[in-house]
């Protein structure tokens, strides 16, 4: 099967230190790959090369599906109630908003739809911000920590959205130091392409 | 998915919006006519001549006053990260930014100049040209305003560096905008029109070159 998502020989150069070489990565329709390692190792900066944000310092990155990202910063406006911000993605992305409705609601952010987004706690703006990675409807997801902030039924609640995600022939990334339960993932740790 | 963006930037950077786009540029640009006259003393003939170039100077000001609120909350919230992974260019963007912010303060501006041509006591003439000017020179502040925060976002001590930036990229526009005052031909607002014209050009090019190099740092 095609890769939807290839990367090939990448390294990673923040200032003058090299993060990590020789690291290659391939996923197919359904597969998953759980990016480890301790803080400060490279997750970050993985994630940001395969979404295009960071130019890799070797090796070349090749999507052949459109990317939705997930990351420490949420991008939705503090001073904007919780629906009218997600709104703005979702409006771009073309999910309607009853679709958008039942993400919230599944999120458990029903309640909170008139609530400026800078009164809600770090776990509810990530929930919020996993609505937004569901309108999307983006086949490749790339999870930068998603399991911050989230409590136990968050935590599970993720797994179950990604597990949910490649069964409909979508693939992910998730970068994590957490413990996470995918079934069938591929483990990555970038310790081990450690310069 | 322009309009989109610009009726965002619009809710945040309109006079009551979000991002707390007051009125403040406004009564500064009045209250800078209103205290003018009082710092001069009451020189009519002196008040008539000078008046325009003050009214200028307050435009300028009126224009970088929502400096920090332009660019740096949107690359520190990730929302051009998340426009990026959309497709849509960082240039795009600023553009519609830079729209979004000549609307927010230019219209306004152009209609406060008429009570603060009266306090300063211009005459009918010089309102024209001031006005014509402003009307071509506006976009130009915009565009700087947009540029110099697009380059100071991701510096710490990005106020210290737009003071600084702020000098060479208005004097040019300043010179011919305010200069048409003293001359009776068209030579000046076409000059000040020209470079007006060239800095909405290049903002885009810049500031989205600015944003994606942030993203390195």
């Amino acid at each position: 099967m095609q890769a939807m998502l290839a990367a090939r020989d990448l390294a990673c150069r923040r200032g003058e230190r090299l993060l990590f070489r020789g690291l290659s990565l391939s996923l197919s329709p359904g597969e998953a790959c759980h990016v480890a390692g301790p803080n400060g190792i490279g997750k970050t900066s993985l994630i940001r090369i395969l979404a295009g944000l960071l130019r890799p310092f070797h090796g070349s990155v090749e999507c052949r599906a459109s990317i939705a990202l997930l990351d420490e910063r949420h991008a939705l406006d503090p001073q904007v109630p919780l629906e009218r911000a997600l709104a703005f993605w979702s409006e771009l992305d073309g999910s309607g908003a009853p679709l958008m409705e039942a993400h919230r609601e599944r999120l458990g952010l029903a309640e909170l739809a008139d609530v400026p987004v800078r009164y809600l706690s770090t776990g509810q703006r990530k929930r919020a911000a996993l609505a937004r990675l569901l309108g999307q409807r983006a086949p490749v997801w790339l999870l930068d920590e998603p399991l911050n902030g989230l409590d136990t039924a968050g935590t599970e609640l993720v797994e179950t959205l990604i597990a949910e995600h490649r069964a409909a022939g979508g693939t992910c990334v998730v970068a994590s130091h957490q413990p996470i339960r995918l079934a069938e993932v591929m483990r990555l740790e970038i310790a081990d392409f450690a310069a | 998915m322009i309009g989109r963006l610009l009726l965002r930037d619009l809710a945040l950077l309109m006079p009551g919006g979000r991002r707390g786009g007051a009125l403040l540029p406004l009564l500064l640009f009045l209250a800078v006519a209103m205290i003018y006259p009082f710092a001069v003393g009451p020189d009519a003939p002196l008040l008539a001549r000078t008046g325009g170039g003050v009214i200028w100077v307050a435009a300028l000001l009126a224009a970088i006053l929502p400096l920090d609120r332009l660019v740096a909350p949107d690359l520190e919230e990730g929302v051009f990260d998340q426009l990026a992974v959309r497709g849509v260019a960082e240039e795009l963007a600023v553009a519609v930014r830079m729209l979004a912010h000549w609307l927010s303060f230019a219209p306004l501006l152009l209609l406060a100049t008429l009570p603060a041509a009266a306090l300063l006591g211009l005459e009918q003439e010089t309102l024209r040209t001031v006005l014509l000017g402003l009307l071509a020179g506006t976009p130009g502040l915009a565009a700087i305003g947009v540029l110099i925060a697009a380059l100071t976002a991701s510096l710490r001590s990005g106020a210290a560096l737009a003071g600084l930036l702020l000098i060479p990229l208005s004097v040019p526009i300043l010179i011919f905008g305010a200069g048409a005052l003293a001359r009776p031909d068209g030579g000046g607002l076409a000059f000040a029109a020209a470079i007006s014209l060239l800095l909405v050009a290049v903002t885009p090019f810049a500031a989205g070159a600015a944003i994606r190099a942030a993203r390195e740092s």
